[in-house]
């Protein structure tokens, strides 16, 4: 049963949702959760990496939210502030379970890259590729199977999409360590998509290329 | 298996520049080291393959979250029941 069936459509504008939510209407509650939870789950599982841990960072979320609707100043969206919380949320719930040593010391025992292999080359629509479910899980996997250091720096740069500076000031650490991790995770990422795509080198003599599994 | 595929004179030229790849498309490299980079690529097929498929791989990374998978059923509900607790302030209550 897909939780409460409520007519959204009667806080399609952010102004009427906010004015629903400060007069505690139970349905502009309902609308939040319906339209920015899913992100915010999506986006504290691939930074906590667990599950239950992701439903806790959800709720939290959710509840200071709430809590803090009256001093919400509209200066950004409230998707971008919801977003906001969630990520810092996060990012709190990393540092308490683990010693801010260990991010950093993770990081360096990791093999040094080997030459990256330049597979055929291959050309996806983003845009498509966004509508691609299976890609889409695929990458999801392989983003959460990253060690921890390498899929917190990816999640911060390339889908929460904040910068260099702003990625090591959240982390503790120097933007050349998020660079080295972004490197890192980044070609990790496209060898994966590569395999998916089925584009494995073949320009050698052996005689048949693999089918991805 | 485990052979290197860039084929050409200087694999170790190919291993210092592919590490300036993510800031070359960041767009972090210096103007001297793009151009550089940028020669080395004109004459190094294999680095050009490696450079379009990390660039596209970041631009999948980037629409990752335009469709965010649904919430399941009983997280929502349990989110809702959580939400619906005294400890979110209910002003306005009589």
């Amino acid at each position: 049963m897909p939780g409460l069936i409520i007519n959204l459509s009667i806080y399609a504008d952010e102004a009427a949702l906010l004015a629903g939510l400060r007069r505690h209407d139970p349905d502009a509650c309902t609308c939040l959760v319906k339209r920015f939870a899913p992100l915010v789950y999506a986006r504290a599982l691939r930074l906590v990496g667990d599950p239950d841990d992701a439903e806790g960072v959800l709720q939290t979320t959710f509840i200071k939210t709430c809590d803090a609707l009256p001093n919400f100043d509209g200066a950004s969206s409230l998707g971008t502030w919801i977003y906001r919380i969630a990520t810092n949320e996060g990012l709190m719930l990393l540092r308490q379970r683990r010693p801010q040593v260990a991010l950093d010391v993770v990081a360096e025992l990791l093999p040094a890259d080997e030459l990256p292999q330049p597979h055929h080359s291959w050309t996806i629509d983003p845009g498509r590729a966004a509508l691609n479910g299976e890609l889409r899980d695929q990458l999801a996997q392989a983003i959460a199977a990253l060690p921890e250091p390498l899929r917190v720096v990816v999640t911060l740069r390339d889908i929460v999409e904040l910068s260099t500076e702003e990625t090591a000031a959240q982390l503790g650490i120097t933007p050349g360590a998020v660079k080295v991790r972004l490197h890192r995770a980044r070609l990790r990422l496209r060898d994966l998509l590569a395999g998916y795509l089925g584009f494995v080198t073949e320009d050698d003599d052996d005689q048949t290329a693999a089918p991805p599994p | 298996m485990t052979k290197p595929q860039h084929h050409h004179h200087s694999l170790e030229r190919c291993r210092t520049l592919i590490a300036q790849l993510n800031d070359y498309l960041d767009g972090d490299l210096p103007p001297d080291l793009c151009a550089e980079l940028e020669a080395h690529l004109a004459g190094c097929p294999d680095c050009q393959v490696v450079l379009g498929t990390l660039n596209q791989t970041v631009q999948i990374l980037h629409t990752l979250d335009a469709v965010p998978p649904p919430l399941p059923a009983d997280l929502e509900a349990r989110l809702l029941a959580r939400l619906a607790l005294p400890s979110v302030p209910a002003r306005g209550k009589p």
